[in-house]
Order: structure tokens, then sequence, then C-alpha cells
């Protein structure tokens, strides 16, 4: 099972769930996803699982909460528009504490913007995108490596924690191609999914009712909202996964997600090489979001230059944590390298925003 | 019937299901819905399947006689029970019934797409959508089922097939279409019809267990309370009115 395989962000986003157990994807095309959607509909049918193409994201939404219900590991994979049309049942998900993971390959919104990467989808996806108040854990990798390893640890938490588990990429990584190790992750054990609904001859009479209007019924609605939030404090306490380069002795640190994250990591190397104190903290969890980890640095003295793709949606949270706006510097979408939708923000533009900051 | 001995041997010969809990039923008064569920409860117990069964009960008041009772049950959105159904029917690897109860408004206006799409896929499930011509839970609004001429609470000069559309006949459309094995309308109205209902019931499930393709009973019910009519008006309204502009019958049968 163990292997160094040369392959896509899409390839890797499936040997992960592969390698998870998860053997039933149902998704819609859209642009760029559409690799992480045909990758299924060739490998799942002959490991005797389930692929389906159905007619949009609000049905695939609504298949993987079936699947879920049925007690099986299952996702979607989808691009912003889609992201956009899966939130109403997504919500409900999120009310019926489904495990389940759903892959957002992020497109320039907003609207359908462009079919290139972009990371625009922070905010909808670390504030519950429906409605109603609720959270899902959402992952951010920045290489093919993480997006192999993460599926498998998004699997892990979201039955761990009957919770979504959204896996926030963009178009860049999904189709850019690295070595990486493919081989199973083990976690260790997760709750049974003795609630899963197979008809109660299975089940020793037992009988669940999975609703979604859970707020009717006793347990009464303040009481299961209540429920739900305790148990996305305790994910907030003990979930919270941060990456850090050169972070010790850093006086400037640059925060960001996803394929930005790389360019960064170029940008310190070129800052040291001139011997300048910046580094940078990656967040993988972008929910929950790893505010001690900032606050103490900000404590600490540090500044921060958030570079993210998009015209400022994580900068929030980190002014949030550093509770300093004068501290927090944003270098967005509009430093791109070009106007146009393949504008992509360069290690040097960054290396020249610090040299400024520093 | 007496036994050896003179002790008396009792057989049940009808009676509440014993999958019913006590539990009181969320409906109106003279609602036909909790009887059409009854009907599904009964021709799973006969059919053997009930043990082996899931129900997705759509928004609204068509699945509500399935509260309180032992079955696996889920429920989600306004409109995308069949695929819903289909996701249960897929992580079970097909060993299992798995059906909907909707009503008018959930299957045939928010959950068209899906339903369409669920029975052009052929999905190996069984859908069971009662109408009663009006959105009952929220109040009596106009439904895609309502008839023309027929006052809502949205169509308060009666419905005007130009301006607000006309009714939807929703079997006859899936019997048009090939991933759909079954295709039927029944009704509640008087205890002939309930029978034969029934008798619709349990072929839509047998085409699902055989796996030949999607399912479909429609099945007319009373709504006395946002009819504006006393139980038995609306009962002889069902015959005399509804019944006409929805033909009752099996429309599809396929082997």
């Amino acid at each position: 099972m163990d292997e160094k395989l040369f392959i896509h962000g899409y390839e890797a986003v499936g040997r992960g769930a592969l390698n998870a157990g998860c053997l039933h994807f149902f998704g819609y095309p859209i642009t760029p996803q559409n690799e992480i959607t045909e990758f299924f509909a060739r490998e799942l049918p002959q490991r005797g699982g389930r692929f389906v193409q159905v007619e949009s994201e609000a049905s695939s939404a609504s298949f993987v909460f079936g699947a879920a219900a049925g007690g099986v590991r299952v996702m979607t994979s989808t691009a912003s528009p889609g992201w956009g049309l899966m939130q109403e049942i997504l919500s409900h998900i999120a009310f019926c504490e489904l495990p389940c993971v759903v892959v957002n390959v992020q497109r320039g919104g907003p609207g359908q913007g462009t079919t290139r990467h972009a990371q625009t989808d922070y905010l909808s996806a670390t504030r519950g995108g429906g409605h109603g108040g609720y959270k899902s854990i959402v992952l951010a990798p920045s290489s093919v490596q993480e997006c192999h390893d993460l599926m498998q640890l998004a699997f892990y938490l979201a039955d761990k924690y009957r919770i979504l588990t959204v896996v926030l990429a963009d178009g860049i990584l999904i189709q850019i191609a690295e070595y990486i190790d493919v081989k199973p992750i083990d976690f260790g054990p997760v709750p049974p999914k003795d609630w899963a609904l197979k008809g109660i001859g299975k089940k020793e009479g037992r009988f669940d009712f999975i609703q979604s209007t859970r707020g009717l019924m006793p347990p009464i609605y303040k009481t299961i909202v209540e429920q739900l939030h305790e148990k996305y404090g305790k994910i907030a306490e003990s979930e919270t996964r941060v990456k850090t380069y050169q972070a010790d002795d850093a006086e400037l640190l640059l925060i960001s997600y996803g394929y930005v994250a790389r360019c960064c990591e170029e940008a310190v190397n070129m800052a040291r090489g001139e011997g300048l104190k910046v580094g940078m903290i990656q967040p993988i969890t972008l929910w929950p979001f790893p505010y001690e980890t900032l606050e103490q640095k900000a404590s600490q003295g540090c500044r921060f230059l958030v570079v993210e793709d998009s015209m400022g949606q994580l900068v929030e949270d980190v002014r949030l944590a550093v509770e300093d706006k004068k501290r927090v510097a944003l270098l967005g979408m509009s430093s791109r390298h070009l106007a146009g939708e393949l504008g992509m923000i360069f290690p040097e533009t960054i290396f020249e925003e610090v040299k400024k900051l520093i | 019937m007496n036994d050896k001995a003179g002790s008396v041997h009792k057989e049940k010969i009808y009676g509440p299901s014993d999958y019913k809990m006590d539990f009181p039923l969320p409906s109106c008064p003279g609602c036909g819905s909790p009887s059409a569920c009854k009907i599904i409860v009964e021709a799973l117990e006969e059919l053997g399947l009930i043990q082996n069964s899931v129900v997705v009960i759509g928004v609204g008041c068509a699945g509500m006689g399935f509260f309180g009772t032992k079955m696996d049950m889920a429920m989600c959105a306004h409109g995308p029970s069949p695929s819903v159904a289909a996701g249960i029917k897929h992580a079970n690897y097909d060993d299992v019934t798995v059906f909907t109860v909707q009503g008018d408004g959930d299957c045939a206006a928010i959950g068209a797409g899906y339903l369409i799409n669920s029975a052009a896929r052929g999905d190996k499930i069984t859908i069971f959508m009662f109408n009663n011509t009006n959105y009952g839970t929220t109040g009596g609004q106009m439904a895609p089922t309502t008839l023309l001429g027929q006052v809502t609470t949205t169509t308060p000069q009666g419905r005007d097939g130009m301006a607000q559309g006309y009714p939807l006949h929703v079997p006859e459309i899936l019997a048009t279409m090939k991933g759909v094995a079954y295709s039927a309308r029944g009704s509640i109205h008087n205890f002939a019809h309930y029978q034969r209902t029934k008798k619709y019931v349990k072929s839509a499930l047998q085409k699902q267990t055989a796996g030949i393709g999607l399912s479909f009973v429609e099945i007319l019910t009373a709504c006395p309370v946002n009819w504006r009519m006393e139980p038995i008006k609306a009962i002889r309204w069902i015959e005399e009115e509804v019944t006409v502009e929805y033909p009752l019958g099996e429309f599809k049968n396929a082997d």
C-alpha cells in the first residue's frame, strides 16, 4: 500500500480518501475540480464502491446526507459556485451531526467569477456557510502531500466528532504535481456508528430518527443548540493545528494558507538570506483558528503580514487574535502579478512588502 | 375459536401496528395523511419488509404519521428526499428498502428537480407523494396540484391557469420515463379505494425489491382545515372534484 508517487493534487485528494476507507462519492462537474470527480468515477466501481454523478451540487450534498446517515464514509467535491449551492443541505448536515467530508477547490468569486484559483471562500467556509449558525472543521492543505494526508485527517475528525469536515483547497493546489508518500495513516479509533440507518432488523430492534427538525421534539431546541456549541468548544480546545517556519525569533510573521503559503515560505527564505528576522505561521485548521498561537506571538511584540488571494478574509481572524489593527498588514489579491484570472501572488512581491514593513 | 381444554385462542385479525408507539399525531382532525402512512406500514408488514426498511420524510404534513413509528427514519430539507433516500440505499449497498413520504409541494414544486432526475437515473427507491392540493403545514397556500378555481390563501380569487399555472400530474409525467418501473395514483376516500391504493403501494415496494427502477405512488388525501370544509364534505369533494382532475389507477407497471 505504501508508495512514492509523482501525482497531481486531485489524485492526492482521491488517494487520501481511498486510504481513509471512503468508498462513496457523489458529485457534479465544475471547474477546477473535475479531475477529482473523474478520479472517483474511475476508481470506485472497481473497488466495490459507489459513484453517482448527480444533477446539481444541492443533490450531491443530499446524497452525502443520505449516505452519511447510512453510516459509511462519504464525500463530495466542488468549486466555489457549487459550494454556494450546497449550503442549504450542509446546514441540515450540521444540525443532524452527520460525519462527512466536502472538498471545496476555491476559484475566483463572487458569482461565476473565474474558473481559476483564488481564496475567496474563507469566510463562507469558516463561519458555517449556510443558515442557522453552525461550525464545520476546515482543513487547508498547501501541498500535494497535505492534500493526501489531510483528506485522511478529515474523515477521522468527521467520525470522531460527528461533524462535517471541509477541505479548503484551491485551483493551483489541485492542478500541480509533486512527489508524495501515499499510505494510510492511523489516527486512532473512532466511535461506532450504531445510530446508522440500516433498518431495525440489523440493529436488534433499535430505531433511529436522523432529523433536521430536532428542536420540535425533546430534548428541545435550545438544549440541542447548546450541546452543539459545547461540542464546537471541545473541538476548538483540542484540534487546532498550525505549521510554523522560522517563527521562533521572527519579528515579522507571514500568515497564509493554501498555495499562497508556498509562496510565503519562499519569501521567508529570501528575507532570511538578507538577515531579516521573518518567519511564518500557517493555520492547518482554518476552523478552529489558532487564535492563541497568534495572541502569544503578538504579546511577544511580533508584527504580522497576512498574505491571501482575496481582498481580505483571513485577515479578519488575524485581527481578532492580535487585537491591534496597526500591527496587522494585508497583502491581498490586488498584488497579483496579472490582472486577469491567471494572476498569482509571487514570492518576490511578498518579499518586497516584507522589506517595506520591517 | 375454542382451543382444547376449553381455553380461548385469540388471533389478531386487525389492529394497530406493532411498530406504532403511543405517540400523539401532530395532524389536524380529518387529515388524510396519517391513514395514508398507515397503508404504507401495513403494506411493509404484510410484505415482510418493515424490519429492513428506512423511511425518508419530506418537510410538510405528509410524513408526520410516521412520527413515533419504530423504524429507522431520516428527515432532511424541503425537497431533496429522493437524493437522500438514494444515498441511504447506496450506503447499504442496496440491502435495504428505502422510500420517501412527501407532500405535493415538497415533491413536485421545490423537489421537482430532485424527483425528475432520480426518476431519470432509475434510483431503486420508492416515492410516496400525498396530494392534498395545497401547502397544509404553512396554512393552505397554492400548491402545484391546486385545482383550477380552488381558493387558497395565495389564490384568494381561485386558481387561474393563465395567471398561476395549471395542476401538475406527476405520475402521468413519470410514466413516460424509462427509469421508472411503476407509477400509480390512488385515493383513500372510501374503503374500496383504500384497499386498491394499498395494492398500488405494495406493487411499488415490490418493484423496488426486484430492483427494476424507481416506483411512485400518489395518494389523494383530505385537508379539511385548509379546505375550510367539514371532514365528511372534504371526502365528498375528493370524490366529486379532485378525482376528476386526477384520475385514479396505474400509469406504468414495468417488469
